[in-house]
This record gives structure tokens, C-alpha cells and sequence, in this order.
């Protein structure tokens, strides 16, 4: 076992995960925070995509040891306490998620682009979730709620 | 075959804080050892339990190998472990060097880019599935090319070059860094040296395991740009099955510097062909005193494939050199 400490959705978390963990186990199996997928666990399908210090990544194929010092953002810290955010609100309002296993990646992903970009053309929305499989909704409508959530929130 | 999959086998890690240390673990590990950059190869290999390293040595805290630096001659120093996304958002690599920051933002997914590194997409190893499988062909050390025997599936695989293996060089980075002329430092304990970009990568015929000039102990630790060619122009293009996240099936990247009309020279690289990136020399001559047309850029194609043979099933390779070479120089800007 090895001791990690890491800052994620703004709190200090420590706990003991076996060497060589990957940041999804850790998150997953370590912390409880099961919001992020464990799809292919090779770095294809997105699922387990989180924030690390400003930027989208997959943490399947992040060795925990690596995220420790930075800002780790999960689909759980997302909301504001009990406010979604634009993002997720418009995935409901859109009919965005439809099985649902590869919405917290996206929404990630989502989250990622318009914290950079707050006026997204249709094109860089989807370039920004080119690396998120979703088998059911053929991405239509999560890029009409990525293009909503960015006209909430942009100027 | 049974393989257990996803449990990454035990290893010792070491997160040397410079060059000097890193180059000095990996002497010590030799081929026991491994170089652990943005992860997207190594936790591939790792996680099919196919590569088991006793030793991983972490670049990740090595902050001599990232950014991008102008040099004294005007050229562009770039550290091998700086993010893709980073280079190909990077002011200068975008206004002297537009033709490597389309290739980097090209590779993969945003997720990939923002992890991987220009050197560890440089060092990649090829994607032949029977390979990455851990089949025991003639790369992992058997006497045999399951890619190439009649009944293979080798839609992906060589068209020239091939010295019993088939398997391409899969990076997008490369050819591009060939068109530039580009320079990769290599260090190890005995100190630095330099190779050009065109003969930094090998082919099977040289060493049938390795898919550069690395050997253990060796560390790529910087990509040197030469001064920009001013006024040239530039092409790339990848080729690949769909629109989003994939590797190509064959890509060119050109540079080429027209005057008074006529093109004066050109640099031609096409990968996915061989196993290693190629350089149409033989079209790059052909091309030099005419013009940037329809009709020298098919005659350049035409040269390209010459020697061209197809596996059994990639064929379509052919006709794709062809005209992505022929593209290249009608269609540079």
C-alpha cells in the first residue's frame, strides 16, 4: 500500500492504495467517488475523463502519483453544492444522457472547453468531445446542450 | 491466447528530478528498465501485461525536458516531454512551424493531447495488433509475421519496406518533424549526440525490435526546429477511418518553397506506408523548376509509389500515397 494525498473537487483527501493505483482506481476504489467510469481502462472510450488542473484527462491511464500537488476535478464536483451546473442542466433539458455510462466523462469534457472557452462554435465543441464514445444519443443533442449551457454562461 | 488483462504487474518506480539522474537510472536498468512519459503507450502495454519492466523510470518531474524555447538562429528548441496540446497551441510553433502544430492537434483526442508528449509520440511503438496482442512475431523476438501470411488481416499494415515485418510507424508528429528537417537530441551517460529526424527512426531491416535509433539508456530529450524556410509552403494531411480518434492509414506532410511560380524544393514525407516514415526523395527531385500543379503533383505520386506492393488486403494504400502525395504539392499553401 502507499499513502496519496490528493486535492480533489477542492478538499484534501488521503488514503491508502495499493503502488501503481491509477488515479480512476484511486478515485473509485479509494475515495468512493464512483462517478467516474471504468469503461475500456486503455485510454479509448473517455468514460473516466476528469479535470487536472485546468485540463481534460483520462484517468484510467493516469498513474495516481502523478495527480498528487495538482487540482483534480471529478463529475461530482461539478455542481455547487446543490446547484448543477449549466452543463449538467442542459443535459437534462436536452435529453442529452440516455444509458448514462458516458455522460460523466463529457460532461467533463464539456466543462473543460467552456472553463476556456465560454462561446464554442458547433465544430470546436466537437472536436473538445472528439475522445468521448457515447453508443446511444449519436451526439446531436449533447452538442446542442454543450452549445446551451455555453449561452447561459457566456457573456 | 489467455491473457489477463488490466492489472498492471508490480514494478519499481523511480521520478528522477533531472536529465543526469533519469539517464543514470535507466543505464543502471538497462532493458530491465522502462521510460515512462505521457503513459499513453506504456499503460497500454502494462494493462495487456505484455511489457513487465522490473524498473519504470517517471519523466513526469523532469522539468528540464518541458517547453518550447526560441533559439539563438531563430529556430524553435522543444523539451520531449511538452504536451502536444501545448505545442500545438504554442504562438511560435503556430507562426513558424503551422505544419507540426497541425500534426500535433491532430493526434488523437483532446484528452490524449493534453497527456501525451511530442517525444513519447515520436518513440511510440507501432500499433500492429498482432504485436500489441503478444503474439511472439519476429519483433517480440519470435520467427514469424502473423500480419503477413496469407490469411492475415493487414488492412493497416506495409506497402515498401518491409523486412519481415509489416508494421508501420503509427506517428503523427513524425513525418512532419521530417519535412522540418528537424534534429532529435538523445542522452544518455556517455553525454548527448544528434540525429536528423529522417534518420532517426529505423526500419526492420536495421533492428527488427526497435522502431528508432534508442537503445536502452538512450533518452530523446529535445526536438530542434531549424530557422522557419520563409515564404514556404506547407501540407498535411491524415488520412484515417473515421473523422475523430484514430490512428492514420496514411498521412504526408510537405514542405515546399515556390519562386517566380516554380517550385524550388520540397520535402515529401508520407507515413503509414513502412516502417518508418518515408521520404519521396525521388519526388522531390522530380518536382524541383515546375509548377505547383495538378500535373506535377500527380506525376510526383506516381513516382512516390513506384516499388509499391500491396499486402493482401491494402491495396487502397497505394492509390491513398498517390494522391495524398499529389495533394501535397498541388494543394500546399
Amino acid at each position: 500500500m502507499e499513502v496519496v494525498r490528493l486535492r480533489v473537487n477542492g478538499d484534501e483527501r488521503v488514503c491508502g492504495v495499493p503502488a501503481h493505483y491509477t488515479l480512476l482506481e484511486t478515485l473509485r476504489y479509494g475515495l468512493g467517488l464512483t462517478g467516474s467510469k471504468q469503461g475500456c481502462d486503455k485510454g479509448d472510450c473517455g468514460a473516466c475523463t476528469v479535470i487536472v488542473d485546468g485540463r481534460a484527462i483520462l484517468s484510467c491511464i493516469t498513474p495516481v502519483w502523478e495527480a498528487e500537488g495538482r487540482e483534480v476535478r471529478t463529475v461530482e464536483g461539478l455542481a455547487n453544492g446543490t446547484e448543477t451546473h449549466p452543463v449538467q442542466d442542459e443535459f437534462d433539458l436536452n435529453g442529452a444522457a440516455q444509458c448514462g455510462f458516458c455522460t460523466p466523462g463529457i460532461l467533463c469534457s464539456s466543462v473543460a472547453l467552456l472553463d476556456g472557452n465560454q462561446s464554442p462554435t458547433r465544430e470546436e465543441i466537437r472536436k473538445a468531445l472528439a475522445g468521448n464514445l457515447c453508443r446511444c444519443t449519436g451526439y446531436e443533442k449533447i452538442y446542442d446542450a454543450v452549445e446551451a449551457a455555453a449561452a447561459r454562461l457566456g457573456p | 491466447m489467455a491473457v489477463i488483462r488490466d492489472m498492471i504487474p508490480p514494478f519499481e518506480l523511480f521520478q528522477p528530478a533531472g536529465v543526469d539522474d533519469a539517464v543514470r537510472l535507466m543505464r543502471e536498468h538497462g532493458d530491465k528498465g522502462w521510460v515512462l512519459a505521457g503513459g499513453l503507450d506504456t499503460f497500454d502495454w502494462f494493462k495487456d501485461r505484455i511489457k513487465r519492466p522490473e524498473a519504470v523510470i517517471d519523466l513526469g518531474g523532469v522539468d528540464e525536458l518541458k517547453g518550447i524555447a526560441v533559439a539563438d538562429d531563430g529556430g524553435l528548441e522543444i523539451g520531449a516531454m511538452t504536451s502536444l496540446t501545448d505545442i500545438a497551441e504554442n504562438g511560435d510553433v503556430r507562426s513558424g512551424y503551422p505544419l507540426l502544430a497541425d500534426a500535433a492537434g491532430l493526434v488523437a483526442t483532446p484528452q490524449i493531447r493534453n497527456q501525451g508528449t511530442l517525444g513519447g509520440n515520436i518513440v511510440q511503438d507501432t500499433r500492429c495488433w498482432y504485436y500489441r496482442s503478444g503474439w511472439p512475431c519476429y519483433r517480440a523476438g519470435g520467427n514469424i509475421c502473423y500480419a503477413a501470411t496469407p490469411r492475415s488481416m493487414n488492412r493497416e499494415h506495409c506497402i515498401m519496406g518491409a523486412s519481415r515485418c509489416v508494421a508501420v510507424n503509427p506517428s503523427d508528429t513524425a513525418p512532419a518533424l521530417i519535412a522540418l528537417d528537424a534534429e532529435m537530441v538523445v542522452a544518455s551517460t556517455s553525454g548527448e549526440r544528434t540525429y536528423t529526424a529522417e534518420d532517426f527512426f529505423i526500419g526492420p531491416d536495421i533492428d527488427i525490435m526497435r522502431m528508432t535509433v534508442l537503445e536502452p539508456g538512450d533518452l530523446l530529450t529535445r526536438i530542434v526546429l531549424p530557422a522557419p524556410w520563409s515564404g514556404a509552403r506547407w501540407y498535411f494531411e491524415k488520412i484515417r477511418d473515421r473523422k475523430a480518434w484514430d490512428f492514420s492509414l496514411v498521412s504526408v506532410a510537405s514542405m515546399v518553397n515556390v519562386e517566380g511560380g516554380m517550385i524550388q524544393d520540397a520535402r515529401i514525407v508520407v507515413n503509414g506506408v513502412a516502417p518508418c516514415p518515408v521520404r519521396a526523395t525521388a519526388a522531390e527531385r522530380a518536382v524541383r523548376g515546375r509548377a505547383p500543379d495538378d500535373e506535377t503533383g500527380q506525376a510526383a505520386g506516381e513516382i512516390a509509389v513506384r516499388g509499391a506492393r500491396a499486402l493482401r488486403h491494402n491495396d487502397y494504400k497505394i492509390a491513398l500515397m498517390r494522391n495524398l502525395v499529389k495533394r501535397s504539392i498541388r494543394d500546399a499553401a
